[in-house]
Parts: C-alpha cells; sequence; structure tokens
C-alpha cells in the first residue's frame, strides 16, 4: 500500500500554547480519516500542518500532492466562477465543476455566490487539481442535502481511484472513517 | 504557474488601481511650482528631485492590495499547495506590479516635466533614471507590502518602512536626473540592482512568516 501521507512524532504550537505532541499520522491510498474533537483541540491546524502551510514544533512529516479546502475561497471575486476555477489550471476542472454542478454557475461572478456555492467551489477547486490527497476541512459547512450527497460520492469516487482524503469536521460522516479524536 | 501569476496580478492592476499612482504622480507634480514659486530656473534645477519624490509617495498608493488580499483570502496557500515558491511568487508579483506601474510613470513623466519646468535633455535624463529605478521601487513596494501583510495599520506603516529604504535610490536617481552625472546613474544602477536581486527572498521569507 502507497502511503499518501506519513507524519511521526508530531507537535504543533499555536500562540504560545501547545495544541499536540507525539501524534503520528498516516495514510494509505483509499483510505479517508476523520478528524474530530472540540473547538480549538488543533483539528485547522493539523490539517494545514499536514498541508506543509505550518511547521511542526517537533517530528516530521511527508507527503505526495495534496489539495486543500478550508475557510479561505481563494478564487478572484471580479471573475467570473468558470475563469476563477480555471485560473488554478486543475486537469480535472470540467470534470469537477460537473460533479459540484457549478456549471449553471460558470459566469456567476464569485463575490455573487452564496455561502454553500462557495464551498462547492471550494470542494470544485480541490477536485479539479488531481492531487491524490484531499485535505477538507470542515467541508460540509454551508452545504444543502444535495451537495452533501454530491460530496460523498465525489469521496467516494475519489478513494476508489487510489486517492486519500482527510477530513476535519464535526457532523458525521457518510461511508468508511477511520476516526481520530483530538483532546483538548 | 508564473506567466499565469504575472498575467493576473497586471490585470488587477489594470481593473481600476493602476492608475491611482499615476494621477497621485501628475498631482505631487503639480503642486511643486505652487509651492515653490515660478521661478523658472529655480524650478529646473530642483524638477529632477521633485519627480523622484513624486514617484516615491506614488509607490506607496498601491502597497495595501499587492499582498495582504492575497494572503487574507488563501491564495498564497493555494500557490504553495500547488509547488510554487514563495520566492517565484514574489518575482511574479514584483515583475507584474512594476508593469502595470513603471511604463506608466514613465509615460506621465512627459506632463510631469512640463510642470516642473525641466527641458528636453533633462527630461531624456529624468526618464533614463526612472526607467532604472522603478524597477526597485515596485520591488520595494512589493517586500514592504509582505513585510505588513496582515498587521493593523498596515497602510501607515508601510509608508514608515519604504521610506527610509528608498533613501539610497532616491539620492542616485535625483542626481541622475542632473546634468554630467555619469556616476550617478551607475550608481542608482547599483543600488536597484541590490534591491531588485534581495527583494524577492525578503518578500518570501515575509510571506512564509506571516502564515505563523
Amino acid at each position: 500500500m502507497s502511503l499518501l501521507v506519513e507524519g511521526r512524532g508530531l507537535a504543533l504550537v499555536r500562540g504560545g500554547q501547545l495544541l499536540f505532541e507525539q501524534m503520528d499520522v498516516a495514510l494509505v491510498a483509499c483510505e479517508g480519516l476523520h478528524l474530530t474533537g472540540p473547538n480549538g483541540c488543533g483539528k485547522s491546524s493539523l490539517i494545514r500542518l499536514i498541508a506543509g502551510l505550518l511547521t511542526p514544533a517537533a517530528g516530521t512529516i511527508e507527503r505526495g500532492d495534496a489539495a486543500l479546502a478550508d475557510d479561505s475561497l481563494a478564487l478572484d471575486r471580479e471573475l467570473a466562477l468558470g475563469k476563477a476555477l480555471a485560473f488554478w489550471r486543475g486537469p480535472r476542472n470540467a470534470e469537477a465543476m460537473a460533479a459540484f454542478d457549478l456549471q449553471p454557475l460558470a459566469d456567476v461572478p464569485v463575490r455573487m455566490l452564496s455561502t454553500g456555492q462557495a464551498q462547492r467551489a471550494r470542494l470544485a477547486r480541490v477536485m479539479a487539481s488531481g492531487a491524490p490527497l484531499w485535505l477538507l476541512d470542515e467541508p460540509l459547512n454551508g452545504l444543502d442535502m444535495a451537495s452533501v450527497a454530491r460530496l460523498d460520492q465525489a469521496i467516494a469516487n475519489h478513494r476508489a481511484a487510489g486517492g486519500g482524503v482527510i477530513i476535519a469536521s464535526h457532523a458525521p460522516l457518510a461511508g468508511q472513517w477511520r476516526t481520530v479524536e483530538l483532546a483538548q | 504557474m508564473i506567466g499565469a501569476l504575472i498575467t493576473r496580478e497586471i490585470r488587477r492592476g489594470l481593473a481600476g488601481a493602476a492608475w491611482f499612482p499615476v494621477a497621485f504622480f501628475l498631482l505631487v507634480a503639480a503642486i511643486v511650482p505652487f509651492a515653490v514659486g515660478p521661478d523658472a530656473k529655480l524650478l529646473a534645477r530642483i524638477g529632477g528631485g521633485a519627480l523622484w519624490i513624486a514617484a516615491l509617495t506614488a509607490a506607496l498608493l498601491p502597497i495595501e492590495r499587492l499582498v495582504e488580499p492575497d494572503r487574507a483570502d488563501g491564495i498564497l496557500d493555494q500557490l504553495a499547495l500547488t509547488g510554487a515558491t514563495e520566492e517565484g511568487i514574489a518575482f511574479a508579483k514584483i515583475a507584474g506590479h512594476w508593469l502595470t506601474f513603471g511604463p506608466l510613470l514613465m509615460i506621465a513623466a512627459i506632463p510631469a516635466s512640463v510642470l516642473v519646468g525641466l527641458d528636453g535633455p533633462a527630461l531624456v535624463r529624468a526618464i533614463i533614471a526612472l526607467t532604472i529605478g522603478t524597477p526597485a521601487l515596485a520591488a520595494l513596494a512589493v517586500t514592504v507590502a509582505a513585510l505588513t501583510a496582515g498587521l493593523p495599520r498596515a497602510g501607515s506603516l508601510a509608508g514608515l518602512l519604504l521610506m527610509p529604504l528608498a533613501i539610497p535610490l532616491v539620492i542616485f536617481g535625483a542626481a541622475a536626473s542632473g546634468a554630467g552625472q555619469e556616476g550617478a546613474l551607475k550608481l542608482e544602477a547599483a543600488v536597484a540592482l541590490l534591491t531588485l536581486a534581495g527583494a524577492p527572498f525578503v518578500t518570501a521569507a515575509a510571506i512564509r512568516a506571516a502564515r505563523t
């Protein structure tokens, strides 16, 4: 089994506070990891650490290509959604827009999108990247029932194709997940 | 990705904000005769330096839109995930910013030189000095923008940071605008090169530091 991410003995300090230490994270192909825990326990920070945007205070982490959906949109607000997504040059852009039903919104400026539509755009950006590892921070925020079903389907397809997904979320997730609970 | 990023910087600059520094540059140049009086000889002598002060203040205007919006919106994070280095991002930002700042400023220098009473040869010297100096001004603006991104009162802080850093450039740039100052032009070029070479690395370090 190929490892998509492997972290050993990770510790993270933020704002002078130790969020966690001696943490091991590993994810193999086709696997899903669900991070849970109370607010402020470091779920989002762990996701950013895996993404390489934060540096661990101790430990090592290795990963292949990854794509991240967090609370920032990272799309140019003055552009139409189709063009804004195309900026990221995802090899699977058209497929991702179809998977999250974004083609009807392709000509709508990003600044006009609703919360749920913007969330679908974030998820489409991740899928479009073609990266084997998806890092999703609270991906269910703002999604309606139909969109949650679309996300579940996209995740199932991605894992079936050998990808891995790490989700930080309070909500229960559909399908088989290995759950890791971070303590306060 | 770097090419796409430069194109994006130019598109966002020309979408409106690129005209403000030029208008500001012309306004400052227009105020100089009012401030020092209509003495043509005096104006012609200080005209080159006045253009540099105008250029420096114009360089301050776009700072707040250069890095902070992209940091706040997660664009810088996403670029890092696509494998772009922070140095590459910084280079693209400097190149893209200069392309919407430098050429427009050099064109505006023609009417501005009339306002401050420069004659033909002096205008040519001033434009040559600005051609060499504006890339460094653009690099300083991006660097200061990255250093202050995310801080409260970033706009005022950026002004306080940029002005002292630009002093060597202004000394040699304004001197090179005078007659028979080839040495000053070479020194200006040296200062500009040093600034341009260092800026991407300082900017990259500032972008990384802003994440923690």
